[in-house]
């Protein structure tokens, strides 16, 4: 891929601290609290969002074991709606939304485009302060009371429950600004730090999907820190914007709160397909079909997914042509990413496969995403919503969509640079058993949810008539399946830091820049600034040295 | 993090600093357009948050465009025209302040920068005046007990002394959005009074000159953004009703 290609193990750098690995080369608290190293930030935040996840997951658990029977199992219904409340809470804000583009965009970009660090490493260690300090005050959030809202925060009932909503709002508007300082150094890191050669369409795609998601970031999450505010000042001050009863518009919340909250789903989703791109590519060892398209349909996905946002909102009373133009722009939605669907199966398509664990998370994505999208089709219809929304249905799509592909695309990614991050392998065979689990668990816990939704069982209930209770413990045995097959993932990941073995410098036979980069990584990323000559995924170009060296 | 190997830019002289890029860089015209590229997305994020706030002052004016026209009458335009002349004239000496930087007058940069920082302090002080005025006449909009219910079907904390906003409806929203959105704009010149502070203990130790003065603009960048979001604000509350 580059002229100058260093042959692994060849230390061109004079001194040592250029050839010691970003993991070694410093140690104690604060050479990790107060890094500016893009990789290490990378690493906490890993850490920290797969927290959150594990919290997140603790809530979801909870909440299938209360619906094992049609009364409900374990809690009050005033309980039951602050678990689902933090379940929602603690995977949109603070799992998913920062988890790809803080932990492997951070590790793996810089090194992508060739770059030393990111533009701007102190906003970037700010960014994971920020995340920090948000989920701090969700956290406290739960001692002071707890919170009921649900993870939306519609007006009124934000504005007229219990107290703690304000700090979990403050929370979110952190969150929100996090957010925001990664996508803006995302931004400036792709426009000004590529290396030599690497034009904007040398670039690999998680590059471009990382670069749509913080375009989004950074237009989309101004709106929702000033509604939280408002929120906030709601229930401090009561300045009646949102309250009915002081004049003001509890729909104007709503309009605001989707007008960040759809582009958010593709602020989770699009690294999703930036993971994916990638990762399909390597793995069936061929060019991806449709590069361009795909670049460009991220890019397209960005802008249109500014203008759909009334789809949340088709029984909340907006005008018929209103409602006809998102009904509309949400089925045109579909079209750029359709293309990358099937762009991506093009790619498998004669490609030579490997069959590895980031590889099978990979093909689980593409089967569940399929699901996932179209099943978000056939809400965007207008009549078919009015039966569906607010049923079990809409639940299950998501879920498709946020935890069956976005987490799914975030294990593969993180499975995948595993090596390349701490510079040893896990054992594979527990991998794929894991992924296995959490495939066949997922399907099993939201399959039955699809059809008790489209029977009316509704969301957001603690009981429910017992006609419904087979579907519901289907739901949790696969629940519980899927909470193995983390548990064993994660197990496995940790566990092969102590006792894996070493990983190869180019373990899977990438030919994007990161692989190029020592294993681990030196600080500052290559010894040589690397230069690149080829164009994007060519395999014939494939360094084959760089696949049979261990790691010093 | 080393910076051993950062590449310096010297000062253009005694009394001024060297500069050391940070060492991610490969240039110091990579660092400059870096932070500035940034700078102007972050300004366009403050965009958004205000917009936001304008979405809400639309559908308001739209909804209750009666209670908008009395309620600015409330307000003071002599007052908003003061502000406006301070913050206009504030945005030429940061202006001023950003050239003394670039062509390395140390004494002039801290001149302007203390005649921005003097106009920050006026408007200030005025919107002072103005806030005083508005809790005199029972314009806040803030409810600081806890039966809500009672006080809420009462509008008991909206108090209007000289009934001049009676008959309209939900006479406390103008005040609402008035105090919100000049409020938020408020902790913008502070936050912006602060950063030109930060700027001026800079300048004092000749850290900014014609090599290397991107802090400067980028303080001048933000301090014309809260300059600007005030030309919205001003013909919108105190003028359009
Ligand atoms: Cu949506």
């Amino acid at each position: 891929m580059t002229t100058n290609a260093p042959a692994m193990g060849v230390a061109t750098g004079s001194h040592d601290t250029v050839k010691k690995n970003y993991l070694e080369i410093s140690k104690g608290f604060w050479s990790w609290a107060g890094t500016l190293d893009h990789k290490r930030i990378g690493i906490m935040y890993l850490i920290g969002v797969s927290l959150a996840l594990l919290a997140g997951g603790v809530f979801a658990m909870l909440v299938r074991l209360h619906l094992w029977k049609s009364t409900g199992v374990l809690f009050d219904n005033a309980t039951y709606n602050q678990i689902f409340t933090l379940h929602g809470v603690f995977m949109v804000f603070i799992f998913i939304i920062p988890a790809i583009p803080g932990s492997l965009g951070n590790m793996v970009l810089p090194l992508m485009l060739g770059a030393k660090d990111v533009a701007l490493p102190r906003l970037n260690l700010l960014s994971f302060y920020l995340w920090l300090s948000g989920t701090c005050l969700a956290l406290y959030a739960i001692v002071a009371g707890g919170f009921d809202t649900g993870w939306t925060f519609y007006a009124p009932y934000s504005i007229y429950t219990n107290q703690a909503v304000v700090s979990v709002g403050l929370g979110i508007f952190l969150l929100g600004f996090s957010s925001i300082f990664t996508g803006l150094n995302f931004i400036v890191t792709t426009h000004k730090l590529r290396a030599p050669g690497l034009t904007w369409f040398r670039m690999p795609l998680f590059v471009w999907a990382i670069y749509a998601t913080a375009i989004l970031q950074v237009l989309a999450t101004p709106v929702l820190g000033i509604t939280v505010l408002l929120v906030a000042f709601e229930r401090l001050y009561h300045i009646g914007i949102f309250d009915p009863r002081l004049g003001g518009d509890p729909v104007l919340f709503e309009h605001f709160f989707w007008f960040y909250s759809h582009p958010a789903v593709y602020i989770m989703v699009l690294p999703a397909f930036g993971i994916i791109s990638d990762l399909i590519s390597v793995h069936s060892r061929k060019p991806l079909f449709g590069y361009k398209l795909i670049a460009f349909s991220s890019i397209a996905i960005a802008m249109i997914s500014f203008l759909v946002w009334g789809h949340h909102m088709f029984t909340s009373g907006q005008s018929s042509y209103a409602m006809f133009a998102f009904s509309f722009l949400t089925f045109f939605v579909g079209i750029p990413t359709a293309i990358k669907e099937f762009s991506w199966v093009a790619t498998v398509w004669k490609g030579s496969i490997a069959l590895n664990s980031p590889m099978l998370y990979t093909l689980s994505f593409l089967i569940i995403f399929a699901i996932g999208g179209l099943t978000g089709v056939i809400l965007g219809a207008l009549n078919v919503d009015i039966h569906l929304h607010d049923t079990y249905f809409v639940v299950a799509h998501f879920h498709y969509v946020m935890m069956g592909s976005i987490a799914l695309a975030f294990f593969a990614g993180v499975h995948h640079w595993w090596p390349k991050m701490f510079g040893v392998m896990y054992s594979e065979f527990y991998a794929k058993i894991a992924c296995a689990l959490i495939f066949v668990g997922f399907n099993a816990t939201f399959i039955p949810q699809f059809i008790m939704g489209s029977r009316g069982m509704p969301r957001r209930y603690a009981t429910y008539v017992p006609e419904f209770e087979g579907f519901h413990q289907a739901s949790t045995i696969g629940a519980l399946v899927i909470g193995t097959g983390v548990a064993l993932m994660v197990g496995n990941l940790v566990l092969s830091i102590f006792t894996g073995k070493k990983a190869m410098q180019n373990e899977w036979g990438g030919v994007t820049l990161e692989w190029l980069s020592p294993t681990p990584p030196p600080l500052e990323n290559f010894y040589e600034q690397p230069i690149v000559t080829t164009e994007v995924y060519d395999y014939t170009t494939l360094d084959l040295r760089t696949t049979q060296t261990p790691c010093s | 993090m080393s910076h051993d190997h950062g590449i310096v830019v010297p000062a253009p002289g005694a009394g001024f600093l060297p500069h050391t890029v940070a060492h991610h860089f490969d240039s110091p015209t990579q660092e400059f357009q870096s932070a500035k590229l940034g700078f102007w997305l972050f300004l366009a994020t403050e965009i958004l948050l205000f917009g936001g706030l304008f979405a809400a002052y639309f559908f308001f004016h739209q909804v209750y465009p009666e209670t908008f026209r009395l309620g600015g009458q409330q307000l003071s335009w002599k007052l908003g025209a003061l502000n406006t002349t301070v913050l206009l004239i504030s945005s030429w000496t940061m202006a001023m302040g950003v050239r003394s930087a670039q062509t390395s007058q140390k004494r002039k940069l801290l001149i302007y920068c203390g005649l921005t920082l003097l106009g920050a302090a006026i408007f200030m002080v005025v919107k002072i005046i103005e806030y005083k005025a508005k809790f005199d006449h029972g314009f806040l909009p803030v409810f600081g007990g806890t039966d809500y219910d009672q006080a809420t079907h009462q509008l008991s904390w909206f108090k209007d002394y000289h009934n001049v906003m009676v008959g309209v409806q939900n006479p406390s929203l103008f005040f609402s959005i008035y105090f919100t959105m000049t409020a938020i704009h408020g902790v913008h010149v502070l936050v912006g009074a602060g950063l030109i502070i930060w700027i001026m203990v800079g300048a004092a130790k000749g850290r900014f000159h014609a090599n290397y003065f991107l802090p400067v603009d980028l303080v001048g960048l933000y301090w014309h953004l809260v300059d600007l979001i005030w030309i919205f604000l001003f013909p919108l509350l105190y003028l359009v009703p």
